[in-house]
This record gives C-alpha cells, structure tokens and sequence, in this order.
C-alpha cells in the first residue's frame, strides 16, 4: 500500500486559513490502513480546525467526507453535486488522491492533508517500512525476492558495501541491511552461488528517471 | 596479469616487488598547495598516491582536479571515484577527462552515504554500484567503446582497482565479493585498514583457496592510529571497520605523549607481519592527516627505497 504520515495541524491551518468553508475528504484505502487519512483522522482533523477556529474567533464551516477512493474517477464523482458549496478542500488520501481531487475539481483549491511517504508495508500496528519504488522492471527473481532499490540505501545492485554492520546498514542501526536480508535468504533457499552473478546495469528509464509513466493497455480499455 | 597500461603502479605490482601507495584528502577549499605539500611529504616513499573522493560525503576539491596537480608535479595519481555524486554521463566523462591527462590508475567505490557528510539533505545518484563502475572503466578501456555503443576516441589506459572491506558483514560473501570484484575487472585492490591481523588472514586463505590472489594484486590496507581516542573512534564509530579490543588498549595503555609512537609502531608490525602473508602484493598507507608519518612507516617497515621503473 501507499504509506502517508499526518501532517503537522499548524501546517494545515497555515495552508487553509483564509477560507471559511471547508470539506476535508479521507479516502478508504491505503491511507485508512495506515492511519493517517482514514474517517477516523478526517473527524480528527475536522474536531482540530473547528476547535482552532472557534479560539481565534473566526467563523469557518467544516465539513467531513470519506470516500472509498480518490484515486478513481468513480467516487471522486459523488462530490460533484456539493463541492460548489465549498471554498476549498483538504484530501487525507495520498498525493495521488489530492491530485486526482484538484484535476476532477478544477475551481476548487485543493490542499494535503499528509504526507506521502512509500509504498509499504505494515509491520505491526503503528510501524511502516518501506518495500518498492516502483522502478519499472522487477527484479525481486533475482534477489530473492527482497528488493535493493527501495531497502538498500544506496541502491546498490551488487551489494552489500563495506559498511554493512552486524545486519544493519550504514546509515542507522535501526535499519536491516537489504544485502544481509537477500543474502540471509538465499542462503535459506540454497541459492547462494546466485550471489556471484553480476547484476547488469540497471535501465532507469523505466523508473521516475524516464520522466512521468504511463500504462496503457488496450485489452482492458473501454 | 600482463602489463595493459603505462601505469608505472601496474609495473611494479608485474615486477613482482610489492608496492606502495598512499593517499592524500583534498582540502576544503581551494589551495592546490594543500595536495601538492602533502604529496611533496611522501612522494619518494610511495609508487602512488590515491586522491579521496569527497571521502565521509564531506565536500572537497574534486579528486580529477587534484590527481591533475599530482600529475604536473610528475607522480603516480589514483583517481578514486565514487559513484554516489555522479551519474553514467558524468562518470565517463569524468573518466575521459582523466585520460586526457594521463591518470593512468582509477579505484572505483560505492561511497559513503550522503548523511555522513557537509549535506545530507542532498539527493544521491547510485545509476551505477562500484561493481558496475569496474565494468564501465574495462569496456572503455579494453573495448574502446562507451556504454551506449559508440566507439571512444582514444580510449582510456588506465588500470582499475577496488576497494574490499574482509571485515565487513556478512563474512561468508566477503571472498565471494572478491571474485566478484574481479569478474567485473579489478585489477587491483585496496582493502580496508586492518586491525584485526587474524581475521583479515582468514580471508586472505578463503581468497587463496579460491586463487583469487592469483587473479588481482591485493594491497593491504593500514592506517596508523594517533591516539587511543582515535582508536577508539575507529571502533565504534566508523562503519565497517573493525578494531579489536587488545589493540585498543595497547593504545589506551601507553601515556598520551607515546601514543602517536605506539600507533606508528603498531602500523609497522602490522606491515611487517603481512609481508610474509601470501598473496598480499603490496600495502596501501593511509595516514589520515599524517602524512609526514609515512616515510618513517615505510622505511621502518623495510620497503623503502622504492623501485625504479
Ligand atoms: S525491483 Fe523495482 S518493482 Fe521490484 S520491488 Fe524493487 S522497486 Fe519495486
Ligand atoms: S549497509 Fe547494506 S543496505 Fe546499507 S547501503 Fe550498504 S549495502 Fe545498502
């Protein structure tokens, strides 16, 4: 899933302070499950501003809304008919979903309410990592199945560097070494000799470095 | 290994004699008599002298510009390149350029991460690892060709090396990352300082075993401690390295004014003792910010003088 954080309230009341009528939209997916943009933090959010408002002794009218996605024509319509009614909207989804807002929305500001962080995982309650940077071209067959780009942090292909310490990277103690995982695992699968293939040059022009991508396929396009 | 380029590093480690390198930190600034009053201190000590590339990610000189310095002064440059500041385009132009003044000898490393350094809010590049930076310097230089396809107008000559860590985790891939190393082109290599003589000396087994130490000239890499703080510093602080307990407090136990002799006397030893280590074609000396210290290291270690070639 796409992984988001809140962004700090003052942060938002600096973005939407000059207006008086707001509709602040979670979304149902991914940003629900990490908790940070899901109905509960749309009334959170919601119960913040109308409360900072109050004491500043302005009046601004909060609305709430979740919608099951944002980044689908489909439910972004059921605004349709009342988004006149309002001056400006703060999107809880993902950077995708506020896009995807301000782009069907055309006249009506659109603010963020998160950020938006990766796509990843959740290890527990309350603990997010990140596992793919959607490079473009997998290549998780050849490192068993744990990905370098997105976990080893200098995206080495043929790893680990000389500063990978008792399992954890160089960069933080509180952070696995991709190389010692892939390497953990192919020992388990008995692959290790795999180790000694040189990774060829990777093609970045399939990933964020070819420019914005898209997928178009014509089987399923109506 | 038969000799492929002027490097005069390259004609000794074929002359069979073991060879001496060393290496100078660029300044933070400008001053190119910052390099040049380092390499004056050592240049008769040394075959040739390794320039840092923005070394801990902190911002420096550029490492071409001061291997060119070198160059005018009519020594023996490494051009160390890092392959986190600069992308395919950049790394072989940066080569091109090198070859354009007669830089005959290159160490290809990944680079310490951004966070270590002057900006670590920067952006990082990683298009290439140091495995596939070995890769690109070989075809440009045995195939003539860039990676897109085209041939290169007078090509580079220059012999290419590596760095290997046999302290680093995990240690069951550290001989491996070695043939690895190889396979991709390294002619050479500079390991990590060592401290810990034993374990360094099971990896050089691991590496005979598999005659690796047949297929790349090894140069141990040492760096001589000034004092019991930096030792310390080195152990725990500095990733990847690995300093054992009873060096440290060989340091620690020594008054504060001997410690800077305690360290060069350590770094001797060890000099001397991988002498009779097969395999090890060479030390690689890196006296950080102490450079004055390595003629004293390397004629008290017995490798001086150095060959004529
Ligand atoms: S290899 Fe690419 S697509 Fe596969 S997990 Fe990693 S970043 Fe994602
Ligand atoms: S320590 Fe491991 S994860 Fe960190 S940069 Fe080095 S190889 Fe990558």
């Amino acid at each position: 899933m796409i992984v988001a954080e809140k962004k700090p309230i003052e942060e938002i009341i600096d973005m939407v302070k000059d207006h008086e009528k707001l509709l602040v939209v979670g979304c149902n997916e991914c940003v629900t499950v990490c908790e940070a943009g899901g109905k509960k933090e749309v009334g959170v959010l919601a119960s913040a501003l109308r409360m900072y408002f109050m004491n500043q002794g302005k009046k601004v009218d909060i609305d709430e809304i979740t919608l099951e996605r944002q980044c689908d024509h489909e439910y972004l319509e059921e605004l349709r008919a009342r988004i006149d009614q309002y001056d400006a909207v703060i999107s809880l989804a993902c950077g995708v979903g506020v896009q995807f807002m301000a782009e069907t929305y055309f006249n009506t500001p659109v603010y963020p309410g998160v950020n938006t962080c990766f796509m990843g995982v959740t290890e527990e309650r309350g603990v997010w990592s990140e596992r793919c940077q959607g490079c473009g071209q997998c290549i998780l067959g050849r490192t068993a199945g744990i990905c370098p780009i997105s976990r080893c942090a200098k995206r080495l292909l043929n790893g680990p560097c000389g500063g990978s310490a008792k399992g954890k990277c160089e960069i933080s103690k509180d952070l696995d070494c991709a190389w010692q995982l892939i390497i953990d695992r192919l020992q388990e699968l008995d692959r290790l000799d795999d180790y000694e293939e040189i990774a060829p040059i990777k093609d970045w022009s399939t990933e964020r470095a070819g420019g914005p991508r898209t997928v178009v396929r014509e089987d399923v396009r109506q | 290994m038969s000799t492929k380029t002027p490097s005069k590093l390259e004609k000794i480690l074929d002359s069979g004699a073991l060879a001496v390198t060393s290496e100078c930190g660029p300044p933070r600034g400008s001053d190119p008599a910052a390099i040049t009053r380092k390499a004056e201190m050592i240049k008769d000590y040394v075959d040739a002298i390794n320039i840092t590339d923005n070394q801990t990610s902190v911002t420096r000189l550029c490492s071409l510009a001061a291997c060119i310095h070198l160059k005018q002064m009519g020594l023996e440059p490494v051009l160390q390149m890092v392959v986190r500041d600069r992308n395919r385009i950049a790394v072989q132009s940066d080569i091109l350029g090198a070859a354009s003044f007669d830089i005959y000898n290159m160490l290809c490393l990944s680079g310490d991460h951004q966070q270590f350094g002057d900006n670590p809010q920067g952006q990082n590049v990683f298009d290439l690892d140091s495995m596939q930076l070995l890769q690109t310097v070989r075809r440009m230089r045995d195939e003539g060709k860039f990676l897109g396809g085209d041939d290169i107008q007078r090509p580079p000559r220059m012999l290419v090396g590596a760095a290997a860590n046999p302290f680093a985790d995990p240690f069951e891939i550290r001989v491996p990352r070695l043939a690895k190393k190889i396979a991709a082109g390294a002619e050479f290599i500079q390991t990590q300082c060592i401290y810990n003589l034993e374990k360094f000396e099971e990896w050089m087994k691991l590496a005979r075993d598999r005659g690796l130490h047949e297929k790349v000239h090894i140069l141990a890499g040492v760096t001589p401690f000034k004092s019991a703080g930096m030792a310390k510093y080195m152990k725990n602080r500095v990733p990847g390295m690995d300093v054992p307990d009873d060096v440290v407090k060989r340091m620690s136990g020594v008054p504060k004014e001997n410690q800077p002799q305690e360290g060069i006397d350590i770094c001797v030893e060890t000099i001397t003792r991988l002498q009779e280590c097969e395999g090890v074609r060479g030390f690689h000396i890196m006296a950080i910010e102490w450079e004055e210290k390595v003629p004293e290291i390397v004629e008290r270690s017995g490798l001086y003088p150095r060959p004529q070639v």
